[in-house]
């Protein structure tokens, strides 16, 4: 559900980037990065994604999501441990808490793919603000 | 020709939301206003906790703690008119259909709150947010404290396949501990979930109908306001982490 807003995010992001271009490219392709300690499940992000960039600067725009594994470091033990999301978050070793989450929690624009912008014939379509806003 | 670029972003999708949530807080700290991000599934138990807990603060306890609140409903304003009874400021925030409190809407309320009453003479504001055990735990609204329900109808397991919530609790209450004889649930096996990935938590077993752990909570609450009482305005505070369990 919240991967609509999520979404939105995403979108108002790539576009300040977009809008601080000299000129505006033609953004092929968005790369992110989520973790897998994160609310966000990819596949609805991709298909709001989908949705929502349709008739905007994002439209036809590939999302490639990475997702990244939930490691913790157990501080008892002296090292990293892959906890089982939904069953065991503990040290599977020694029964410490999951406390030094040091990966999966990503949420990031990583980075885009454009071409430049007279390489492409038409013009790109300007943003649906309101479309894009939060509610208030 | 179709060549192709790159160019390096490296931008946390919430940097926006992170961003209000900073300056709500930076408000907050210059009123000296403690602030609690209050969040559950649907029906754990939120509002009528608030309830008993503003009976409790408007009744008794000296000095008394002058708490507002901000209601995040999806549509009406019936928690926000079960609360204002107890005559403490209360500011719905309508959500529409979003299934989360973000730093935007809470700003809204904000100005709402500082707008019709007195900052000055507020020095707690609980934020109910909207009911969903998923999104609000990605989405700060500039709270000093966050505080998690999970009532003991809702299974031990929660905290397992809810891990994002529970793990960034600062206080969990375990709710509805007067229905605890009719149900076969393990108490301890809740904590324990929840210290499997959450080792600071104050835990609180408490119902609103009996009364049980209230005393607990409203101690941990004030606290919560104690500790940023006695700090200088807008230095950004640490939540205690003391546990009682």
């Amino acid at each position: 559900m919240h991967e609509t807003d999520m979404t939105k995010a995403l979108i108002m992001t790539v576009r300040d980037w977009w809008e601080a271009q000299p000129e505006q490219p033609n953004i092929t392709h968005v790369h992110l990065t989520v973790g897998r300690f994160t609310c966000v499940e990819p596949v609805s992000l991709q298909f709001a994604f989908e949705v929502q960039t349709r008739n905007t600067f994002l439209a036809g725009a590939k999302l490639i999501i990475r997702e990244t594994p939930l490691i913790a470091f157990c501080h008892t033990c002296q090292a990293e441990y892959q906890p089982e999301v939904g069953i065991q978050y503990a040290c599977p070793t020694c029964r410490s808490p999951m406390e030094d989450i040091r990966s999966g929690r990503e949420l990031k624009v990583d980075r885009v793919e454009y071409a430049a912008p007279h390489s492409e014939p038409s013009a790109p379509i300007q943003p649906e603000r309101d479309s894009l806003q939060s509610k208030p | 020709m179709h060549q192709t670029f790159d160019a390096a972003l490296g931008i946390n999708l919430l940097h926006a939301n992170q961003e209000g949530a900073d300056h709500n807080r930076a408000h907050f700290d210059e009123w000296g206003i403690t602030c609690i991000n209050i969040m559950s599934s649907p029906g754990a138990g939120k509002t009528v906790v608030l309830e008993r807990t503003l009976a409790a603060i408007t009744q008794d306890l000296s000095p008394s703690l002058k708490a507002a609140v901000i209601e995040g409903d999806m549509t009406t304003e019936l928690d926000a008119d079960r609360l204002r009874q107890y005559g403490v400021p209360v500011i719905a925030i309508n959500t529409g259909r979003s299934c989360h409190l973000d730093s935007k809407m809470v700003a809204g309320g904000l100005h709402r709150l500082v707008h019709e009453f007195n900052p000055s003479e507020i020095d707690l504001v609980l934020v109910e947010n909207v009911g969903n055990l998923v999104c609000p735990a990605e989405f700060e609204v500039g709270e000093h404290a966050k505080v998690a329900l999970l009532s003991i109808t809702e299974g031990e397991d929660k905290p397992l396949k809810y891990p994002v919530m529970f793990q960034e609790a600062d206080c969990l209450l375990i709710t509805k501990m007067d229905l605890a004889p009719y149900l076969e649930i393990d108490v301890d096996r809740i904590i324990a979930n929840v210290r499997q990935m959450n080792p600071h938590a104050t835990i609180i077993p408490l119902s609103a109908k009996s009364g049980e752990g209230f005393e607990t909570w409203l101690s941990w609450l004030k606290a919560q306001v104690n500790l940023r009482k006695s700090q200088k305005p807008s230095t950004s505070a640490q939540t205690s982490h003391e546990g009682l369990i």
